[in-house]
């Protein structure tokens, strides 16, 4: 499978993330895709082919393979991929959309096309929590199939066409329950970053709000200057850095 | 997909490197990754396939398999060469930091920037002082211990760095104790040898690497200690700038305020 054309279109979303963001996204490529290409898909490849059961009734291999392994590990992994990555797409069409917008208009009708502000903010908040639902939603459904995230060397078989009870073995199981074990720590790594971000993503907004009243205040002092709310209003802009401004609009 | 991302990532920091640092990424792409893409994965291609047992019973070999090789030395050098390739992470984040503070500094001086403006920042070489210092050094220091953890990682998984033809094996479900030979040990043995040597070659690399930048760290202290007025009025400049920065910011943000709402 091509990752290329993932990291190709991803590349792009670099540019409108925050820091966060883009740490989110060398976790994403660097400990996940590349893990899993160079060695995750490797392991797997052969699970079938070395899955062997003790019993020589045909068919009993292959029904007890299917019975234990629905989904391989390694298909589940690249589905994560790819719907974790696709979120951010949401926030270049919406730069996209933007830019389309100017056009039209001939005008310029934003500041920074790439701020996240307004609607961008809620299409990138948007797209932060559907990541964090999907990466939740592959780590319930890997621990409920496969029951944990250990990979055991023996599984004990009863379907038919298999006579009685046999012993099936798994192929490389050590090595595949430590890859278990990188890709989910990943996982997580990459779920907090999703929250950190969130909590940036909040924190930041509240305070351009903060900053955008205390503005508003103070011009309304332009207009009558109360001493004690010019005094609150220097004190607030004191700690916003805007102290000039309210001093030399209540000197005019 | 393949370890070309990677190489775009330390192909980046390589700029802001000193010259061991660039040796050190040579070695790393020309005898570790190439080595492990074009030679080492052919011949451990077959190590599960051709790893016989001599019995028939189903599942002993599978289990004898898992037993003598719980991680294969391919996929350990993988997950060696990305651990240790990600401190540089760290480092291009704190370039990108500076490089944008910079962007920041020379818009407000002097407006709008041209694009080749903003190309030359970014191709223009850190120094490797103050806070880039530390956290190059951290990079260093955590490149050594990885290499060092995984080196030791391989000696206690397989008692070694020499690949045996033969192993004897009794773990249930085999009968008894069974001989199970391994696929071209030799050839195997060579690779082990040679990917340990170019993992002691890039650990020297890095401990010298190491000593170099805090070598130049008291040289440059001991320069300061000797030369120290001309540190107090370069920093005095420094603070004086950016208070002039700083004023003019606060002032733009106001009468943009003022004229939005006016």
């Amino acid at each position: 499978m091509s990752w290329g054309l993932l990291r190709d279109v991803l590349s792009g979303v670099n540019k409108y993330s925050t820091v966060v963001g883009r740490i989110w996204l060398s976790v994403m490529f660097i400990f996940r895709v590349l893990i899993y290409v160079v060695a995750a898909e490797r392991v797997w490849n052969d699970e079938q082919k070395e899955f062997t059961c003790n019993s020589r009734q045909v068919g009993c291999e292959n029904v007890c393979f299917d019975h234990f392994f629905p989904v391989s590990h390694a298909r589940l992994w690249a589905l994560q991929l790819i719907l974790v990555s696709t979120p951010s797409l949401l926030v270049v069409m919406h730069v996209g959309y933007r830019e389309h917008r100017e056009k039209k208009y001939k005008k310029k009708l934003y500041k920074d096309k790439g701020n996240i502000d307004g609607g961008l903010w809620w299409t990138y908040f948007f797209s932060l929590v559907f990541k964090t639902g999907v990466e939740f939603t592959f780590l319930f459904v890997l621990a409920w199939m496969y029951e944990g995230f250990i990979i055991p060397h023996l599984l004990k078989c009863e379907i038919k066409p298999c006579p009685n009870v046999v012993d099936c073995f798994v192929s490389r199981p050590t090595e595949k329950t430590i890859f278990l074990y990188c890709m989910v720590v990943s996982s997580a790594v990459c779920i907090l970053l999703n929250i950190c971000e969130m909590t940036y993503l909040i924190i930041k907004h509240c305070r351009n709000i903060c900053e955008k009243r205390s503005i508003k205040q103070a011009k309304r002092l332009k207009c009558g200057c109360d001493s004690s709310e010019l005094k609150q209003a220097q004190r607030k802009g004191l700690r916003n850095g805007t102290l000039r401004s309210s001093v030399s609009m209540c000197t005019l | 997909m393949n370890w070309g991302q990677l190489h775009l990532i330390l192909g980046g920091v390589n700029r802001h490197s000193t010259s061991i640092g660039k040796i050190w990424l040579s070695v790393i792409f020309v005898f570790r990754i190439m080595i492990l893409v074009v030679a080492a994965e052919s011949v451990w291609g077959d190590e599960q396939s051709d790893f016989v047992c001599n019995t028939l019973q189903p599942g002993c070999k599978n289990v004898c398999y898992d037993q003598f090789f719980p991680m294969s030395h391919i996929r350990l050098w993988c997950l060696q060469v990305i651990f240790i390739s990600t401190p540089a992470l760290l480092v291009s984040l704190h370039v990108a930091y500076k490089q944008h503070e910079e962007k920041k500094c020379l818009e407000k001086r002097q407006g709008f920037l041209k694009k080749e403006e903003v190309d030359a920042l970014r191709k223009q070489k850190m120094r490797i002082v103050g806070a880039f210092w530390w956290t190059y050094v951290t990079s260093i220091v955590f490149r050594i211990l990885f290499e060092t953890v995984f080196t030791y990682m391989l000696y206690f998984l397989y008692g070694g760095f020499q690949m045996a033809r033969l192993v004897k094996c009794s773990a249930s479900p085999c009968p008894n104790t069974v001989d199970c030979f391994i696929s071209r040990p030799t050839e195997k043995t060579v690779f082990i040898i040679f990917m340990t040597v170019v993992s002691g070659v890039c650990g020297l690399l890095n401990v010298a690497e190491l000593f170099y930048l805090l070598v130049k760290a008291c040289v440059r202290q001991s320069h300061r200690r000797h030369h120290p007025h001309h540190l107090s009025r370069s920093r005095e400049h420094q603070q004086n700038e950016m208070n002039e920065l700083l004023s003019i910011d606060a002032k733009q943000k106001v009468a943009l305020e003022l004229s939005k709402t006016s």
